[in-house]
């Protein structure tokens, strides 16, 4: 069997999976930070139930994020050592600073916020929550740079193959990191924000916990019609960034074949990697010259622009994209038909509405890894972009140990995140008024309403 | 090569990693050793108790394998480029059991039938600590390499040295678990890790005496690192203070004492780490690669230094924080509902 591709398929297999739980704890981390620290200004103690709830499925998600964020830090190794070996001086310290900035911060202040009770006083769990939000960020920040630098690499020389840092601040801001960093980080907070809406939804339409069901959902409808449209300027910029850097990958996320001309926008279509053309094709006149250069006769770049062997495979990164515009558009519908429901005064009372927003928890994952398998397949195949090419990244791992490895992170991812959806699910179920933990003196533990009051 | 800069940039680094595992290795090592202990435990309160005493801790001890492990991908590239592919299988194996470990922790609070999760942390702990042993034991009988790149077979480490590390890892583990029993947990549960206490103590020892009689019989270039004069001179406390050490914990265990046995466990195994470095100093993938055949570009460990440097104690600061929050008998209820 073919080493890159087990090791592409096992890299790709444990970062999709661990994605989603950064893309949820990112924005919940902040959500929970609001809602302590709007508890401890307001002292409405609706706002201490709400943030209790998601702490504890903050708890689960997060854990799953480490144990499956810890395999993604060994595979640079193990099946990624040339790779490593050609780009660790420039990248292998973004990493080390992700881990010294962010992962103790968030460790440290995720155990005082979940298991400290009366033993700190209460200011220090809202600051907790600040700093298990703020280390989530970082973590976001660093890694996305180190993952910029492979798709615009900057402020480095080539010397016999391997890459030293000239410029470590063109090394961290490189072109395309702004743009990333903006659009994911958003895509984190909107990934919560429809969850929240969801879960209040959900009690809504069930008649339970009506009145955090409420704030739930009045604080995720305000906070996704301003960023579902904001995530269309984020991401219109961060095209326009790309047709920039890498102009083959845009051809290929429109399935543009012939460069210099302008490009219709397809809805639909079936991209033929070896006719180089597309079929069935559905498609808006230009429409793709006024997305990329904002006017109807711009030139677009075209797949055939480069020979074969530098394209990347085309229809993957063509029907990723759409299922995430499809998504966005979705969210930027939803957000606003909630916000005018919401101003009208029937947010509350628009069962359908509920109900298809209780459907709706699973939409910004899906984008997220759609958006993703766009930019990363679109990269290939190059493992950093004019660079190094994926196939020459791979350790000296027979395919056999790739292979047999890939099947067991199969077995267990699947029963360990069945078993983590499952117990997220019996979590909403039981709802905010389940107790988080108690101190030594049940009564007086600060997470209980007494001391709150 | 030594850099001409005035302190040796290649040394400071592999300080700092040598730091960052033995940190890893106690702390998370007694979090694992509860692990191994888990199914010898009576009752389901019983393991409620034994959780509770590393739940605000482990999240936190886990991470520093992290920084060992991202510590000599930034500063050794070349050393992490061959040991992670010459040692896959045990590498992958432990993160595997990481993963039941890490998330048994919360999802045994929250499950109704605990058996599966249960389970899954005992065997989880006992496979990662095996695991680390393997890996240590690949380390130290060395690695093939060719053209700078690991050249052996997917098997070359599994030998009966690098079992024989696991089984010590293993036992180490669970020694520092069941001290740590000792000092944080009270009643039966902690009686019986007095008496595991002393079990494992024991078993530590034949193993630290197996490895350490194996190594110079085994690998020339280990016997000449300890018995050549003068070395000799400087490294006979080494084995002597391990001795003393072994017999104060006994001794602790056996009168009753909570915290100390504990201390004397952490001290037995730095001495043991020391006694590691000594035999393996300077090399990162023995026989052939030391730390400054392996080292980054020197910009490359100034610039991760620099915020080390400032970052380090902050770290240290959290950590004695959550230590130091935490500090006494885990307290009656002290966990998820």
């Amino acid at each position: 069997m073919d080493p890159v591709l087990l090791a592409r398929l096992q890299f790709a297999f444990t970062i999709s999976f661990h994605i989603i739980f950064p893309s949820f704890t990112i924005g919940l981390s902040a959500y929970i930070a609001t809602l302590e620290v709007l508890w401890s200004t307001t002292g409405i103690d609706r706002y201490k139930r709400i943030a209790r709830f998601w702490t504890r499925i903050f708890a689960v998600s997060f854990a799953m994020g480490v144990v499956s964020g810890i395999v993604l830090s060994y595979q640079f190794g193990t099946n990624w050592s040339r790779f490593t070996v050609a780009t660790s001086n420039v990248i292998g310290p973004l990493i080390g600073y992700e881990v010294l900035t962010a992962f103790f911060l968030e460790a440290t202040f995720l155990s005082i916020l979940l298991f400290a009770g009366d033993r700190v006083p209460r200011w220090l769990h809202a600051f907790s929550a600040i700093a298990v939000a703020a280390g989530t960020a970082l973590s976001a920040f660093w890694i996305l740079s180190a993952n910029s630098w492979m798709h615009t690499p900057a402020g480095h020389v080539m010397r016999d193959g391997i890459a030293y840092a000239v410029d470590w601040w063109a090394v961290i801001f490189n072109p395309s990191f702004p743009y990333r960093f903006a659009h994911m980080l958003n895509a984190a907070y909107l990934t919560t924000g429809f969850c929240v809406l969801a879960v209040g939804a959900r009690y809504l339409l069930a008649g339970r916990f009506t009145e955090e069901a409420r704030t739930m959902m009045r604080m995720a409808v305000g906070l996704v019609v301003v960023l579902a449209p904001l995530q269309l300027l984020l991401g219109d910029q961060h095209g326009l960034n790309t047709l920039e850097h890498q102009p083959v990958k845009v051809a290929a996320m429109e399935a543009h074949w012939d460069g210099g001309q302008p490009a219709d926008f397809h809805i639909f279509a079936w991209p033929d990697e070896t006719a180089e053309k597309n079929h069935y094709a559905l498609s808006i006149p230009r429409g793709a010259s006024l997305i990329l250069t904002h006017r109807m006769d711009g030139p677009v770049p075209g797949l055939k622009d480069v020979p074969p062997t530098d394209r990347p495979p085309v229809a993957t990164v063509f029907f990723a994209f759409r299922i995430m515009l499809a998504i966005g558009f979705f969210m930027i519908a939803a957000a606003l038909f909630g916000a005018w429901l919401w101003w009208s005064g029937r947010l509350f009372e628009t069962r359908w509405y509920l109900r298809v927003m209780a459907q709706c928890w699973w939409i910004g994952f899906v984008a997220v890894i759609a958006g993703w398998v766009t930019t990363e397949s679109g990269r290939q195949p190059w493992i950093v972009h004019g660079i190094m090419r994926t196939a020459d990244g791979i350790s000296p791992v027979p395919g056999a140990s790739i292979a047999t490895t890939l099947a067991l992170f199969i077995v267990v991812y699947g029963i360990v995140f069945g078993g983590g959806a499952y117990y997220i699910n019996r979590l909403i179920h039981r709802g905010p008024e389940g107790e988080l933990i108690s101190g030594g003196d049940k009564a007086k533990g600060p997470l209980g309403t007494e001391h709150a009051l | 090569m030594p850099s001409d800069l005035w302190f040796d940039l290649a040394v400071i680094w592999a300080a700092i990693i040598g730091v960052a595992v033995v940190m890893y290795v106690i702390m998370d090592g007694f979090d694992l050793g509860i692990g191994a202990l888990f199914p010898l435990a009576r009752t389901e309160a019983e393991r409620d108790q034994m959780m509770a005493s590393v739940k605000p801790f482990w999240d936190g001890n886990e991470t520093w394998l992290v920084l060992g492990g991202g510590g000599l991908m930034v500063a050794f590239p070349r050393a992490y480029a061959i040991i992670m592919p010459a040692l896959y299988l045990p590498v992958i194996a432990m993160l595997l059991a990481l993963i039941f470990r890490g998330v048994a922790f919360e999802f045994r609070a929250i499950a109704r039938r605990k058996q599966g999760w249960n389970l899954a942390f005992a065997a989880g702990s006992v496979v990662t600590s095996f695991a680390q042993g393997v890996i240590l034991g690949g380390l130290i009988q060395g690695i093939t390499v060719a053209d700078g790149a690991f050249a052996g077979s997917p098997f070359d480490w599994l030998t009966p040295f690098s079992v024989l590390c696991g089984l010590g890892v293993v036992a180490g583990y669970g020694l520092l678990g069941a001290t740590w029993l000792v000092m944080k947990t009270e009643g039966e549960l902690a009686q019986r890790a007095r008496r595991q206490a002393a079990w494992l103590l024991g078993a530590v020892l034949v193993f630290m005496a197996a490895v350490s009689l194996y190594t110079p019989l085994a690998f020339p270039r280990i016997a000449e690192r300890w018995f050549s004069l003068p070395n000799f001179y400087f490294l006979w406390p080494v084995p002597t203070l391990t001795g003393v050490i072994a017999l104060a914990c006994w001794w602790w265990l056996r009168h009753g004492r909570d915290a100390p046995p504990f201390f004397a466990a952490i001290a037995l195994f730095l001495l043991g780490y020391l006694g590691l470095v000594i035999s393996v100093f300077p090399y990162l993938v023995p026989p052939s690669l030391d730390i400054w055949q392996a080292a980054a570009a020197p910009d490359s460990q100034i610039f991760l230094l620099a915020g080390t440097v400032v970052l380090l104690p902050v770290i240290l600061g959290y950590t004695a924080l959550v230590y130091w929050l935490f500090r006494g008998k885990v307290r009656e209820g002290e966990t998820y509902h």
